[in-house]
């Protein structure tokens, strides 16, 4: 039953929660979508947070999401001993990256006047979370190790269960509490999700790549001819 | 040939006296919210002097505007291939150091505070953080050249000068400053709306005014570090950047923007001229000292058929046309050559065109006459106070002949104006005046005309552009009938 509630129905709260809310604030308080920067308070130590932070959290979190869209390709990579461990290194590493920019950003919004005054009840929330969830990620990698492989062939068959609304939550029940931690917070972060800052992911800059440099907007269509002379 | 409308914009730095009231009445209605506090979408700096935000010329260090690559145009450090790594942190972003921090006093101390043998005191609250703080700048810190030593000596725009001219513009007898009013550009390359990431930024069409969408800005924060004037500005509590909008609520009632229509020495023109947005590109890319030139090429004669009819064809209204022809912006800039862009090398074509000051130049002579008698009449502009290589920086990106057009017509207008009301001045050396500045006597009346007597509707020709007449003025209003109705943004389809 506390497993039921856990693998079988808090994925589809958070992610119902992550859809509707995320949604809903985009159509009425679009405003509200920023990265909230703080950069322009404190712009030294921004870097030593914000840099190692975004992008070994980035890489992370792609392999996470291949584990799950390519597993098979994940498992024939992992097959060597050498390239399985090669895979590991980088994740660990980048995953102490990641705590490292976390860490930094903590103590910077903690330790400067200006950055904290601009940090809210949410964004505190938000590190939390997040630090449980590297610190437990970081965790399972040292003491259940070849998470890469194991990932494929147990929780990517659960999560493609829970996508198609048959939850087997068999494949989850017998991992070691660190792992369930790591992936019970995990929906509580999506769930928590459309609530704070982290809804600037939603809205990066892609068209940037192929718009026109220049933006020029008018209120008429000036290639309809209306001059009646 | 792609003709449009633009504001353009007119200062006569030779009328400025310095007084800040656009600021204030800019700041009054615009920039007096939180986050807020610390921008001046208008400021008046004292050159030489390191500006707002300080040193916000010096490109190396700010890397804002374009440059040329390989003989092509492109932006400094904020286009597709950097700004995208360097999201998370921008690296030539200014913060708020370099501004300076707002801050107000803890007035109600002056009433609770005990009894005692001092005075009691005021305490410097930051407004950001609502805690004492030392102040240690402030908006105009170095007014005046105050501060001279760590503020104007350190001008980006001295680097050009020979060490003993530097030493001597600082001498005590010698000093001279001028006022430089800035607000944006409303540039016709705009930096920051090519390198905004969310297509938050854009140009209006009808008038080029450049606005930020609020709705749609990310806080990538690349616009503040686009913009080589540092004219946009983060505000941190809402996180969304803001800049000057020219009033435009105004401007669309017909109005001048606040800070004209409140400045005390008339020294502001605003009129619209049209523009060949196809050459835009071509023209930027030119080299360093052919780009006043090319700035003026693209500003197309509003009195030409051919532009007319191209303007027509585009969808410009003839009222549109119409205050095309009588713009002071168009006269200033193009016809008379005597308004120039400042730093026209960012390549951004900006739309505020600044009339170089004269008057520390007159202001030259030791004997108490208006001039010295020589038989080179323009001498004093050689010998000014202000080196003419210190303009060129400001004005001409370094092409010293334009800068010195302007000054040896405004001389000669005023010498002809002399000779015409006092009469210390022959008829000859006046018309000699005239003929060796390029100059016709019509020509000189028009200049004093403008510059000296012209009224509130001489100086500010605001284009028809009302947004409540746009459809009228171009289209036909019974084409909308039984259309959209009124207070809706898209149609009120039923079900939706």
């Amino acid at each position: 039953m506390h497993d039921e509630l856990l693998f079988a129905i808090l994925p589809y709260v958070a992610m119902g929660v992550f859809l509707i809310m995320t949604i809903q604030r985009y159509r009425q308080r679009t405003f509200t979508y920023s990265s909230l920067s703080s950069q322009f308070l404190e712009n030294r130590h921004h870097f030593w947070g914000s840099v190692p932070f975004h992008y070994g959290l980035l890489f992370v979190l792609f392999l996470h999401l291949a584990g799950l869209f390519i597993p098979d390709v994940i498992l024939a990579w992992n097959a060597a001993p050498l390239r399985l461990f090669i895979t590991e290194a980088t994740g660990l590493a980048m995953a102490v990256i990641t705590l490292i920019g976390l860490g930094n950003i903590v103590l910077r919004r903690m330790g400067d006047t200006k950055s904290r005054t601009v940090t809210s009840v949410s964004d505190w929330i938000v590190y939390a979370l997040i630090g449980v969830q590297v610190i437990s990620g970081i965790a399972v990698a040292v003491f259940h190790g070849w998470g890469s492989s194991w990932f494929a062939t147990s929780l990517t068959p659960w999560l493609w269960s829970l996508f198609k609304l048959q939850p087997e939550i068999g494949y989850v029940t017998a991992l070691p509490w660190m792992v369930k931690l790591h992936i019970v917070n995990a929906w509580v972060l999506i769930g928590f999700f459309p609530f704070t800052r982290l809804v600037h992911v939603l809205v990066v800059p892609n068209p940037y790549l192929w718009r026109r440099t220049q933006v020029v907007l008018w209120n008429y269509d000036r290639h309809k001819v209306r001059s009646k002379d | 040939m792609d003709v449009r409308s633009q504001i353009a914009l007119i200062f006569h730095l030779d009328k400025c006296i310095g007084c800040h009231t656009c600021s204030v009445a800019c700041k009054n209605i615009w920039t007096d919210r939180k986050g807020t506090e610390y921008m001046w979408w208008n400021n008046v700096e004292t050159k030489p002097g390191t500006g707002y935000p300080t040193r916000w010329e010096d490109q190396e260090n700010y890397k804002g505007g374009w440059e040329l690559k390989g003989g092509k145009l492109r932006l400094k450090s904020t286009g597709r291939g950097r700004i995208i790594p360097n999201i998370f942190h921008n690296p030539s972003m200014p913060s708020m150091d370099d501004y300076y921090e707002p801050w107000t006093y803890r007035y109600e101390d002056l009433f609770t505070a005990p009894e005692g043998d001092d005075q009691p005191i005021a305490r410097a609250v930051s407004m950001v953080t609502g805690e004492p703080i030392d102040v240690e700048a402030g908006p105009n810190w170095d007014d005046d050249l105050g501060g001279s030593p760590i503020y104007a000596e350190n001008d980006p725009n001295l680097e050009e000068l020979t060490p003993e001219v530097k030493q001597m513009m600082f001498e005590i007898e010698r000093m001279a400053f001028f006022y430089l009013p800035r607000i944006c550009n409303h540039c016709l390359n705009p930096s920051c709306v090519a390198s905004c990431p969310s297509g938050a930024m854009y140009k209006r069409g009808e008038d080029g005014v450049v606005l930020l969408n609020q709705e749609r800005c990310r806080a990538w924060r690349s616009c503040v570090s686009a913009c080589p004037y540092k004219k946009t500005y983060y505000n941190w509590s809402t996180g969304k950047s803001e800049k000057c909008i020219l009033c435009f609520p105004r401007l669309e009632s017909g109005q001048a923007p606040a800070c004209f229509h409140s400045c005390v020495g008339r020294i502001r023109y605003l009129g619209n001229i049209l523009y060949d947005a196809d050459k835009i590109v071509e023209c930027a890319s030119r080299p360093d000292n052919e780009l006043v030139d090319a700035q003026r090429e693209l500003i197309l004669d509003p009195n030409d058929p051919e532009v007319i009819a191209a303007a027509r064809k585009n969808g410009i209204s003839d009222g549109i046309i119409d205050s095309a022809q009588n713009s002071p912006a168009y006269r200033f800039a193009k016809e008379w050559k005597l308004a120039l862009p400042l730093h026209v090398e960012f390549r951004t074509f900006p739309m505020l065109f600044y009339v170089p000051p004269l008057m520390p130049v007159i202001a030259n002579q030791d004997s108490g006459s208006v001039r010295n008698e020589t038989e080179d009449l323009f001498a004093d502009i050689e010998k000014a106070r202000v080196p003419i290589k210190y303009l060129a920086r400001l004005f001409s990106a370094g092409n010293e002949g334009k800068v010195r057009y302007a000054l040896r017509k405004q001389l000669a207008v005023r010498l002809w104006r002399r000779h015409k009301t006092v009469g210390d001045i022959s008829a000859e050396q006046a018309e000699r005046a005239l003929l060796e500045a390029e100059c016709s006597p019509e020509e000189a009346e028009a200049i004093y005309q403008l510059t000296a007597l012209a009224s509130m509707e001489d100086r500010v020709v605001v284009p028809p552009a009302q947004r409540e007449m746009a459809i009228e003025a171009l289209e036909d209003p019974l084409e909308f009938k039984q259309s959209t109705g009124f207070g809706f943004l898209t149609g009120p389809a039923r079900g939706a």
